[in-house]
């Protein structure tokens, strides 16, 4: 409720804002709000798709399966999973995170989930190619050598301290 | 872009013959979980906005990142990479020519990672699903992984303790 409150403020005074860069012809406020839009349209592109492809898991995915896969008890195949699903992520971390907030919700591990969004910030398949093309191979391979064992380990530790600590992830509404 | 319509279309098809009732179900859910993240991801649109207009262009960035202290241009690569959002296709260009200004592997690999796992921006949507606590400690955790692949890189590139 207080976070709304926040959002509400914050908004309006933006947009209160852009009307007023607006009136008296105030440029970086004119810039802000086309980029704004600009952006916008970006987003709008793959939110809907993102949010569907949820949506049709959210009906279809049996509990029992995220829970054998990806559970608490899933052992090494969970954090498996968890790299090959983040590999085959499409967009970046603001599409991962609602994605990571559903497999939760199924009954995936904290542990499980914790690396599957690390693992979509590093290994996406389409970014690396581009990684690869414009740095090179070897900065690449570096890169995923040192970075994915240190996101397994993190996300085990991390993970384990939620757990004892009796973590449950609530969507504030 | 057209890739992921082109699944989403398969998926929806196949589950629409399989159980209309089911595919009227999911998009209820995709709809009531898009509004929910509105309010957020508004913010976040508006902090980036703001920030693309504040943030220098790209020739200003490769001439930050290449001054003389290797260490420092990595700290400051490490902080513009978590406080910007760009996409991969723009950030690889950049890193491209930025190592075409002879910037460091290290420095690049610095911006590089932070840019992909540390999401100061998209903060306002992390604490929306996981809680102020979960999303300040991985957000630290990220940026400490990405600080060691950068120094793992400056090593194995030799550009350290040159």
């Amino acid at each position: 409720m207080k976070n709304k409150l926040i959002y509400v403020f914050a908004t309006s005074l933006f947009l209160i804002f852009i009307a007023i860069s607006f009136l008296v012809s105030f440029k970086p406020g004119k810039i802000i709000a086309s980029n704004l839009i600009d952006y916008s349209f970006e987003i709008l592109q793959f939110f809907p798709f993102a949010f569907i492809l949820i949506g049709l898991f959210q009906v279809w995915m049996k509990r029992e399966t995220v829970e054998k896969h990806l559970g608490k008890n899933s052992g090494w195949q969970g954090y498996f999973w968890a790299i090959i699903l983040g590999g085959c992520t499409f967009g970046p971390l603001i599409v991962a995170l609602p994605i990571a907030h559903s497999l939760y919700k199924k009954g995936a591990g904290i542990k499980i989930i914790l690396t599957y969004i690390g693992a979509s910030a590093i290994c996406r398949i389409p970014m690396t190619i581009f990684e690869a093309s414009y740095l090179g191979v070897p900065f690449t391979i570096v890169r995923y050598s040192v970075s994915l064992p240190l996101v397994v380990i993190s996300s085990i530790i991390f993970g384990s301290y939620l757990e004892k600590a009796n973590y449950k992830i609530k969507i504030k509404e | 872009m057209i890739i992921l319509a082109v699944i989403t279309a398969i998926f929806v098809i196949i589950s629409f013959f399989m159980d209309r009732n089911k595919t009227i179900a999911a998009f209820k859910v995709a709809i009531e979980r898009f509004i929910k993240i509105l309010m957020p991801l508004f913010i976040v649109l508006v902090l980036v906005s703001a920030g693309s207009y504040f943030i220098p262009d790209k020739k200003m960035v490769s001439n930050i990142l290449g001054g003389s202290n290797l260490y420092i241009n990595t700290l400051i690569a490490s902080l513009i990479g978590s406080i910007s959002l760009m996409p991969g296709f723009i950030a690889f260009p950049l890193g491209g020519l930025l190592r075409a200004n002879s910037v460091q592997f290290m420095v690049i690999s610095a911006f590089t990672t932070t840019l992909m796992m540390v999401g100061f921006l998209t903060f306002p949507i992390e604490q929306t699903y996981f809680g102020t606590k979960v999303a300040v400690i991985r957000n630290l955790i990220s940026f400490g992984i990405a600080i060691t692949v950068a120094l793992a890189t400056g090593i194995i590139f030799g550009e350290m303790f040159v």
